[in-house]
């Protein structure tokens, strides 16, 4: 299992989920925002969290245009897999390669915390290793988390069992830190080959450092 | 010739800071204001000469990546 992860000027989680993933056993390989291919041998890619190019303009919005990104575009519309965290999410949302935008928090505040999210449907591979219903405790640390889609791309979403996780309370109520439509957290595209989410499951891989619950999340990726 | 080009989000998505803001001039007691967008403004000097040659290039420039046209309007003004 070969993760490839992508690298911009201002990323700044790609050790971590590298850390992550070899801890899972994957081997990975972290690529240069510059480079125009992906390594021949990627069963999954990942756009890391961080700040690429300084959030300037809009989070993710020069990132869209790296020369990488062409290369991704590829994959992903030949099926490959792609998980974009936190900043990742961000852009795949300005590459037109996920639905919606992410706008900066209601409260205006960067929020760094742990938060409790709601599987809503596990019928893919990011998340068959859980359950519907299960909440798993995950940490956010985000400026622009707020997932704005219009009413009829939410009714899509819903439609085809798209939205993935809603962030919510210890019991599974809503609970919105950050003012998303619908308390949404995390979105695949209508394929299923395409996730993003804000929070960030591969700082939740010991349960000495708050949480583990990150583990079966990123487990599904490598049994598929 | 100046493009100046003002990047809005749209009206129906919600618009924290400038919610934000609009509390603040509550509390400054400057009463007669309904509401309060907050944008920002991108200067361009262009090379270009012609008006609408230059009009056609920065409503590409705003479509491809100036504005995020899922959430955000723009307008442009040549001068």
């Amino acid at each position: 299992m070969k993760v490839t992860i992508l690298q911009f000027p201002g990323t700044n989680c790609e050790y971590d989920t590298q850390h992550a993933f070899e801890q899972l056993g994957a081997t990975t390989e972290i690529v240069w925002h510059k480079e125009q291919t992906l390594p021949a041998d990627t069963n999954l890619l990942v756009v890391a969290g961080g700040f690429s190019y300084g959030d300037y303009l809009r989070s993710g919005a020069i990132a869209q245009f790296s020369p990488v990104m062409k290369a991704v575009t590829e994959y992903a519309n030949k099926g490959g897999k792609v998980l974009g965290i936190c900043n990742g999410f961000q852009v795949l949302t300005e590459a037109g390669l996920l639905p919606g935008a992410l706008k900066r928090n209601d409260g205006l505040h960067f929020i760094s915390k742990h938060h409790t999210l709601k599987v809503e449907n596990n019928d893919n591979i990011f998340l068959e290793k859980l359950n519907n219903g299960d909440i798993v405790n995950i940490p956010i640390a985000h400026h622009d988390g707020n997932y704005f889609i219009d009413e009829a791309g939410l009714a899509d979403l819903e439609k085809n069992d798209q939205i993935l996780l809603r962030y919510t309370d210890k019991e599974g109520n809503i609970q919105n830190p950050n003012g998303s439509v619908s308390s949404i957290a995390g979105i695949c595209n209508k394929e299923k080959n395409i996730f993003g989410l804000m929070p960030h499951p591969e700082r939740a891989m010991e349960s000495i450092l708050g949480s583990d619950d990150g583990v079966k999340m990123l487990e599904g990726f490598l049994a598929s | 010739m100046t493009a100046i080009v003002n990047v809005s989000l749209k009206a129906g998505v919600l618009d924290s800071q400038g919610k934000a803001v609009h509390h603040a001039l509550d509390s400054l007691h400057f009463k007669g204001v309904s509401d309060v967008r907050v944008g920002k403004q991108i200067v361009l000097q262009l090379t270009e000469t012609d008006k609408e040659k230059a009009m056609a290039e920065v409503t590409k420039m705003c479509e491809d990546i100036l504005a995020n046209t899922v959430i955000e309007d723009y307008k442009i003004e040549l001068i």
